[in-house]
């Protein structure tokens, strides 16, 4: 079907496209809008210029320590994470009994809600924590290695889905070829595992970093930022910018419109990345 | 199997089963915890209940109360089966429409909707929170459609990517028997669409059910969805009853696994193919 009447063609797009406008791409504009304006309510705008991008940078250290805190913790999850759950992959594509179980126990956590996992990880850290005198909040390193955990939990699972299916969509041949070869185990998984699913790495790679950067519930259940702010992360820092005190809508709005920008770079340079490769292979 | 890989393969086993236990172990925590009484609860979170601190289900009853769980699990049940359903049904429609409509205007809302995924909610909570208030959108019933909303980008960029894989021919050989548009799309298209039906209704039941900041913003001082009600017991620091806490956790996880149990592969399936969400 190359053409539609007009009305059937309303009749398809009209409810999707009536919520999407109203839910997401009005606010969207709006939200761009605003952040070049002063206001309380959305009705009360008054134009400030760049004001409230100076602000947000200038005023206090709170968004560039967000900024830093995030990048840190990106940094070590994407690590962590990867590693874990490439190592849990390898080990569950030797078709060894219990292969299904293990699956089912590792993937488990990813299904339960950020701020859930935030209290279950709040409990235990501060239960060890506790035999020394002091809890979570106590220093900004708990909070961060506390965040690091909570997060392998949750994603090491997912993104082992991703290598198996990845590892499982190489011949078998190729690795009997080897083997024929003469090559053991190690140099089998340098030579044609890695290589192979490199695909796989950068989509799990690129899957931790953007969900790193826009962590929220987690980091909101866990510690809320504290001591301070000091374990505030960008989603919750521009949330706190907005809801916390008064006269700074604007000032969140705007922080909120660098942080997009900052998530589309990322998203951007995947995609690119998966083109270049396209076109390579 | 040779001797060796016997061997490894046992050494292995072993491996993974002392690492799913440790895996599981956090829940079984919460959940023994959700039967001690409140003040034995944070200090000694390792221990068992014993008999001096086991209160049997008072936890739960405690918990049930404070929060008023069942109406806030009746809420996340309702706005989780209606949101799914709806975006279901429309983002199909739009996803078949503009895919298999050839037009500039098309292209145009294709790219439209599937680079919202790539905004971060923080951009849009604020404005969008203030317009569902003006709208009159701020209740159980107003926020599936803002559901509908903020799901199309992923679901009509996953359907749009299954209907370009089904040949058009059987679509045709309907329209020439006399099916409107409409009959088309309901009686042949929609029953071939079910695979990835159901791996649409998947990613958005796992989004929605477990979604926070959105349903807080909008409706979060009148209707409690379960994630607001866990957050709402937390009160000020000091104040918090533990023992409600843990039992609410777990009442929490139960349905999740539960649905994970009864539909494994589809889940796992289906939150794979949601990968492409950035």
């Amino acid at each position: 079907m190359q053409k539609m009447p007009l009305r059937y063609y309303a009749f398809f797009t009209v409810p999707t496209f009536a919520a999407f406008f109203i839910s997401f791409f009005i606010p969207f504009l709006m939200g761009i809008y605003l952040s070049f304006t002063k206001f309380t309510t959305v009705t009360n705008a008054r134009w400030v210029g760049v004001e409230n991008y100076v602000r947000a940078f200038s005023e206090d250290r709170d968004f560039i320590n967000a900024a830093i805190f995030t990048a840190k913790f990106a940094a070590i999850s994407i690590v962590t994470i990867n590693l874990l759950a490439f190592l849990l992959a390898l080990l569950l594509t030797r078709g060894i009994r219990g292969t299904n179980l293990f699956r089912t126990v590792f993937f488990m956590p990813n299904l339960i809600g950020g701020i859930v996992l935030g209290y279950i990880w709040q409990l235990i850290i501060n239960g060890v924590l506790v035999n020394f005198g002091v809890d979570i909040t106590y220093k900004a390193e708990y909070g961060f290695w506390g965040l690091v955990v909570l997060m392998n939990w949750q994603m090491v699972g997912y993104m082992m889905i991703i290598y198996i299916a990845g590892i499982q969509s190489i011949p078998t041949e190729l690795f009997e070829a080897a083997e024929i070869d003469g090559a053991n185990e190690l140099q089998s998984l340098r030579s044609i595992t890695i290589p192979l699913v490199m695909p796989s790495i950068t989509i799990c790679t690129f899957l931790t970093l953007t969900n790193s950067f826009k962590l929220f519930d987690q980091n909101l259940a866990l510690t809320a930022g504290a001591p301070g702010k000091e374990t505030a992360m960008l989603a919750l820092d521009i949330f706190n910018t907005f809801y916390g005190r008064n006269g700074y809508e604007g000032v969140g709005q705007a922080k909120a419109v660098v942080f997009s920008i900052f998530v589309a770079i990322i998203v951007l340079v995947q995609l690119r990345m998966n083109r270049t490769r396209e076109i390579e292979s | 199997m040779t001797e060796r890989k016997r061997f490894e393969d046992n050494v292995i086993f072993g491996f993974l089963l002392i690492l799913a236990i440790l895996y599981l172990m956090p829940m079984l925590i919460i959940l023994w915890n959700s039967f001690k009484g409140r003040f034995y609860i944070a200090d000694t979170p390792f221990e068992l209940p014993n008999a001096q601190t086991f209160v049997g289900f008072k936890n739960y009853t405690n918990g049930i109360e404070k929060t008023g769980f069942l109406t806030s699990f009746g809420y996340s049940l309702f706005i989780t089966v209606f949101s799914v359903a709806v975006i279901i049904l429309f983002t199909s429609m739009t996803a078949w429409c503009i895919t298999r409509v050839r037009s500039r205007g098309s292209t145009f809302l294709y790219y439209l909707l599937v680079s919202s995924m790539i905004v971060p909610f923080q951009m849009v909570m604020f404005t969008m929170s203030k317009m569902a208030n003006i709208l009159h959108l701020d209740n159980p019933i107003g926020i599936i459609f803002i559901y509908l909303g903020f799901g199309a980008g992923l679901s009509v960029f996953i359907y749009s990517g299954f209907i370009k894989t089904i040949p058009r021919e059987v679509e045709e050989a309907a329209t020439i028997d006399g099916c409107s548009p409409i009959q088309t799309f309901f009686l042949v298209v929609l029953p071939i669409l079910r695979p990835i039906t159901i791996t649409i209704a998947i990613l958005n039941t796992m989004w929605i059910w477990n979604d926070y900041l959105l349903p807080y913003l909008v409706i979060g001082n009148n209707y409690k969805t379960i994630p607001i009600a866990v957050q709402y017991l937390r009160g000020g620091y000091g104040s918090q009853d533990m023992g409600a806490m843990m039992a609410l956790l777990v009442l929490a996880i139960i349905p999740i696994i539960i649905f994970y149990l009864t539909s494994q592969d589809s889940i796992i399936k289906g939150v794979a193919a949601g990968a492409v969400k950035g």
